[in-house]
Order: structure tokens, then C-alpha cells, then sequence
């Protein structure tokens, strides 16, 4: 059969890559945003993980069911039964009808301190299996003012390869351009649910025209979690100043190491010039086994940029709460002169 | 059988009269993607329900999940071993949730039911089995608890009758999460803190308009008047701290003033931080 112009033979189509579309909205349904809650609530203070199945549509990635992961002990033996947890649950939810996909995981966190490297570790290994995997970022201790901390979050593709080469130093950053805003993206979250359970949401919905979240939202003692706050703050304060000790020891090493190098070659030079006047050999002018020319290596920069970023959500939220004050403030304000 | 016994039929009532059901959202949420999701063939959907026993006796379900089942119509077939699989899945990450009971959708209590309540009795001294009619039959959604109690006549078992306990949708959590993305199909986005705040003012606001009405047509004679109504109302007022104006006055303005100290101090802060960055950065050694 004559290929026309406009088909194309099968194997120019298996030759093109696809093109994939970036990730630009994630599609939750409510009975996700419910089961998360829920977990992440029973088992505060302490911080706990589950995997979140769902479809990759397009520029969509719809997450329609999670299940949670048990606490798990720092034994070998108890790693295998992690897997054997997690295939059983796979393999039971497929049985009735639920999306077998993983696309991503969920994570409990506390006054929104969640940049480690082991959540970037985390993502390189599911990045391995999985094309395109999202992390959900849930923060009870927030929810508790009566604002749903829910956040879904990506590493930027930039950041992926870098940290893939393993390359953190200054010039490489400096090419591509990369600070530490670019690490993680954060994806906008749409909620969805199915007809059948607006419906019955809609009749269980209480007359009372106040609910819950007001009562939450219109608590005036914001202080503990400011104060709370402010104490993650300092102590990230800290751990930056630190880290910029390290760069600043490491600079001092870098430019004390490039003056004995001078000093070497200096002698160096002025030895041949001793040498030809009597008619010898000159001497090389590097000397690669001497311990002066090792290179020093340069300390990674990525610890920094975490933290840096965890300050920069502290602040955030530092904002927030004392815009919801603001408003509290003012409206007691009132009230009481009236 | 021996004459003269006057035997009666016997209800026994008392293990059940102060038994009732508290239902958490995530079940109604879980029933009804699983009713969404079953394969084309089956008419309803059946599972369990998983939470606990509080000490005053009322059953708290927390959890559920659906269990594969086959049904005709003279039998019902349930799979076991994916149940007991699910189960053991489930108390590895919350060993405190055990068997309460077990659902179904549809409106009324079906003959194959009682088989299936059966099995769960073995599992669970009293379960509790729980309808959710997804179907709408009364025009509206009815999730009905019901327990069963063995009629017995003299000494003997006659049957088993599903009696209805009272039911209580502690709807708390989703409303923790806002009806708004609940209960509509699409939301396009979480409502940040502002957003929500200026909603709940609104909120605020008509109420308090609300009882300002209510108090003047009182007043003008207008509105039958509720002695408890009133009361309540002056209890409400009586809340607010007596508390001199100057003194009412500096208490407002020191919050106020922390609070702008530290957006102050943040603002300060993200300063520094892009101040650091560029010199980490742009630094380089000549």
C-alpha cells in the first residue's frame, strides 16, 4: 500500500520522540485530600509517608487515591516488608478498579520544614522509574489555623541534572543561571470530585452558617505558632551560618594554596634560570605529585540552598500568619468599639 | 410442645438500646468511589468497616474498604482471603482500627444480607451494617446503621431482625476542609489564608446583622419574643472582657506591634538571603 504525503510510515512515528507536555496542574480529588488529612492528623508530631496513585493526562497528572505507609523501623528486615506492603496494596486496590499507578508520594511536615536532601533523594528515585512524579507537602500544624497547608511540588528539570552530574560549584551554577528558588517548583492544585459525592456532600452540608473552619480561622492566640516559628527560624539561621563558614574556610584554604603555588613557581623559575647559566637542563615548571597543586574540592552547595529555601518558607508563613492577626486585631477592634 | 407455657416472642432489646454510630466523612467519600468504580456486572457494592469501640459504647468508624463480592440471586459469595488480606494491610499502619462492621449500597436490607452479617458476626461480636443509598431512591442520599437482634421464641432462634441505630455524621474534618472543595466538582484553587479570611468575616458579618434584626423586631414588637433566645444573647454579650478602654486599647496595640515586628524581621531576613546569594555566587576567585 502507497504511504500518501500525509501518512507517516510506521517507522518514521516510532523514530519521533514524544514531546512531553510540562506538568502545569495537579488534579485532586477530595477523597485523597480526606485520607491525607486523616493520616497526617493521627499521627502528628510524628512525620509519616504514603504513596499516591493516579493517571498522567497531558499537562494534567490526576491523583484519584493514595494509601498510606506504616511506620517504618530502621531494620533491614523490615525493608522487604515494606515492598510486600506496598505490592499487596497495589495488587488489592487493582482488584477493585483503582488507578494501579503510582505517581507520586505524600509526606507529613512540621511548620513547613521539608527541604532535605533526602526528599531530593527521594525524588531522583522515583524520577528513575516514573516520567512524571509529584510530591504532596501537607502541614497539620498550619491547618490548624484554619488554612489548608496543601502543597504539591516538583524538582525543576535544571536542578535534576545538575544534581545528576553531581556538580554543585559555583561556575556550573553560575552558567546555567540556577539560585535556590529554582530547586523546587511548586504546582498549582485543582480539586475534583465526582458527581455522586458533591451530591452527597451537598446534602450534608450543615445549615449552620458557621462552620468549623471559622471557629479555627477567628482564634486570636496565634502566638505558639508564631513562637514556634520563630525558633525553627533561628535555628536555621544557625545551620546557614555555619555552612557559610564552610565556604569562607574553603575560600581562605583555595587563595593560601594559590600563594604557596607562586612561591613554588617562583623558586621554581629561579632555579632554571641557575640551571641554564650552567648549561643543565631546565626543570619542569609543575610538579604534579607535589601536595600544594591538589586541587581543593569546592563544598557542595546544595545543603545551602535547602536551607535557604526553608528560611525563605518560614518567612512566608511568618507573613501569613501575621496578615490573618492583622485582620483579627482590627476586627476586635471594632467590635469592642461598638 | 409442652401446653400451658404461654410461650412470647421475645426482642431483646437491652444490649442495643444505647448503641449508636458515628460516621466519619472518609467512609462516605471511600463508599462512593468505590461505588463509582465497581465492574459493570455488580448492582451495589459491598465492604468493611474498620474503627473502634469507644468507652461509652458508641461505635466510631474511621475507616473502610471494599471487598470483591459475587452475587446472584439465590447466593452471595465474598472473597474472603482479599478481606483478610486488606485487613492485615491496613492495621500494619494503624493497628488500633479493627473491625466494626460492613456496608452496603442500596437502599433496604436484602435477603443475602443477612448471610453476609452472618460472616461478620463471626469476625466481630456486634457489627454494625451500614446502607448508603446511592441510588437516591427517597430523593435524597440515606446512610441508615443498623445492627441485628435475634427474635427468639422461648428457647428457641427464629430469626435475625435488622434494627436501626441511631447514626451521628460527625461531618467535623470536611468542614476543616471547606465544603467549597467538597462539594463542588471542580475546584480551580485551594483558597490561600487572605481569601479565606475575608470569607469568614463575611461570615461573621451576617450573622451579626442577622441577631441585629432579630433584636429590633423584638424590640418593636414585631417577633414573638424567646426568653432563652434573649438570654442567650446577653450571655454572648456578657463574654466580651470588661476591660477599660486605655487598657483595652495598649493590649490591641502591643499585638500589633509584635506582629509588625516580625514581619519586620522576615522581611529582613529574605533580604539578607538574596544579598548572600548573590554574593555566594558571583564570587569567584581570580
Amino acid at each position: 500500500m502507497a504511504a500518501s504525503s500525509t501518512a507517516r510510515s510506521f517507522l518514521q512515528v516510532a523514530a519521533t520522540e514524544e514531546v512531553i507536555s510540562p506538568l502545569r496542574v495537579v488534579q485532586i480529588e477530595g477523597l485523597v485530600i480526606l485520607k491525607i488529612i486523616k493520616h497526617c492528623k493521627e499521627f502528628s508530631p510524628a512525620l509519616v509517608t504514603g504513596q499516591l496513585l493516579g493517571l498522567d493526562v497531558g499537562s494534567v497528572l490526576e491523583v484519584t487515591n493514595c494509601f498510606p505507609f506504616p511506620i517504618r523501623e530502621e531494620d533491614e528486615e523490615i525493608e522487604a516488608d515494606g515492598a510486600n506492603y506496598q505490592l499487596e496494596m497495589m495488587r488489592c486496590l487493582r482488584e477493585v478498579n483503582v488507578d494501579n499507578n503510582t505517581v507520586g508520594w505524600y509526606q507529613s511536615t512540621i511548620l513547613g520544614s521539608y527541604q532535605t536532601v533526602e526528599l531530593i533523594e527521594t525524588f531522583m528515585n522515583y524520577q528513575e522509574n516514573i516520567r512524571r512524579c509529584v510530591c504532596i507537602i501537607y502541614d497539620p500544624s498550619r491547618s490548624n489555623q484554619g488554612v489548608l497547608a496543601l502543597k504539591a511540588l516538583k524538582l525543576s528539570d535544571s536542578f535534576m541534572e545538575l544534581y545528576r552530574a553531581n556538580s554543585f560549584t559555583g561556575e556550573k551554577l553560575r552558567e546555567k543561571n540556577l539560585s535556590w528558588v529554582d530547586i523546587f517548583e511548586e504546582i498549582p492544585i485543582k480539586v475534583s470530585n465526582s458527581a455522586l459525592i458533591s451530591a452527597f456532600m451537598t446534602e450534608l452540608e450543615s445549615d449552620t452558617p458557621v462552620t468549623q473552619c471559622d471557629y479555627d480561622r477567628l482564634q486570636l492566640s496565634s502566638n505558639p505558632y508564631m513562637e514556634r516559628n520563630m525558633e525553627f527560624l533561628i535555628e536555621c539561621m544557625d545551620d546557614l551560618s555555619m555552612e557559610q563558614q564552610k565556604f569562607q574556610f574553603h575560600y581562605r584554604s583555595l587563595s593560601r594554596q594559590q600563594a604557596q603555588q607562586q612561591t613554588w613557581l617562583q623558586k621554581r623559575r629561579a632555579e632554571n634560570m641557575a640551571r641554564k647559566a650552567a648549561g643543565e637542563d631546565p626543570l619542569p615548571e609543575e610538579d604534579p605529585t607535589n601536595p600544594i597543586f591538589k586541587p581543593i574540592p569546592e563544598p557542595s552547595r546544595v545543603e545551602s540552598f535547602l536551607i535557604t529555601n526553608q528560611i525563605a518558607n518560614y518567612c512566608n508563613q511568618i507573613n501569613g500568619v501575621a496578615g490573618q492577626s492583622f485582620n483579627r486585631l482590627y476586627l476586635m477592634k471594632s467590635l469592642h468599639d461598638n | 410442645m409442652a401446653a400451658g407455657d404461654l410461650t412470647v416472642l421475645q426482642f431483646s432489646t437491652q444490649s442495643t438500646a444505647n448503641l449508636t454510630a458515628k460516621v466519619h466523612p472518609l467512609v462516605i467519600f471511600n463508599i462512593c468511589d468505590c461505588y463509582v468504580r465497581r465492574p459493570d456486572q455488580a448492582e451495589r457494592v459491598i465492604g468493611t468497616l474498620l474503627g473502634s469501640v469507644l468507652p461509652d459504647g458508641t461505635v466510631d468508624i474511621r475507616n473502610s474498604y471494599a471487598v470483591p463480592h459475587t452475587e446472584s440471586a439465590e447466593q452471595v459469595a465474598l472473597d474472603i482471603e482479599y478481606h483478610h488480606n486488606m485487613l492485615v494491610s491496613h492495621q500494619k499502619v494503624n493497628p488500633k482500627e479493627v473491625i466494626v462492621g460492613w456496608y452496603s449500597t442500596g437502599l433496604g436490607v436484602t435477603g443475602g444480607s443477612a448471610l453476609i452479617h452472618d460472616f461478620y458476626s463471626r469476625e466481630v461480636p456486634n457489627p454494625v451494617h451500614l446502607t448508603v443509598d446511592t441510588g437516591f431512591r427517597n430523593g435524597e442520599g440515606t446512610i441508615r446503621a443498623y445492627v441485628s437482634v435475634n427474635l427468639s421464641l422461648g428457647d428457641r432462634q427464629l430469626a435475625a431482625q435488622f434494627q436501626e441505630i441511631p447514626l451521628d455524621l460527625r461531618m467535623v474534618e470536611a468542614e476543616r476542609v471547606g465544603f467549597d472543595i467538597l462539594k463542588t466538582m471542580a475546584a480551580d484553587k485551594l483558597p490561600t489564608d487572605l481569601e479565606g479570611m475575608e470569607v469568614t468575616m463575611q461570615r461573621l458579618l451576617a450573622l451579626i446583622d442577622d441577631i441585629y434584626k432579630y433584636v429590633d423586631d423584638v424590640v418593636e414588637g414585631r417577633v414573638a419574643a424567646d426568653n432563652s433566645i434573649g438570654r442567650f444573647i446577653s450571655d454572648t454579650v456578657a463574654a466580651l472582657p470588661k476591660l477599660t478602654p486605655p487598657a483595652f486599647d495598649k493590649l490591641v496595640n502591643d499585638s500589633l506591634q509584635d506582629q509588625l515586628l516580625l514581619l519586620y524581621l522576615s522581611s529582613i531576613t529574605r533580604t539578607q538571603l538574596g544579598l548572600a546569594e548573590k554574593l555566594n555566587t558571583a564570587a569567584q576567585i581570580l
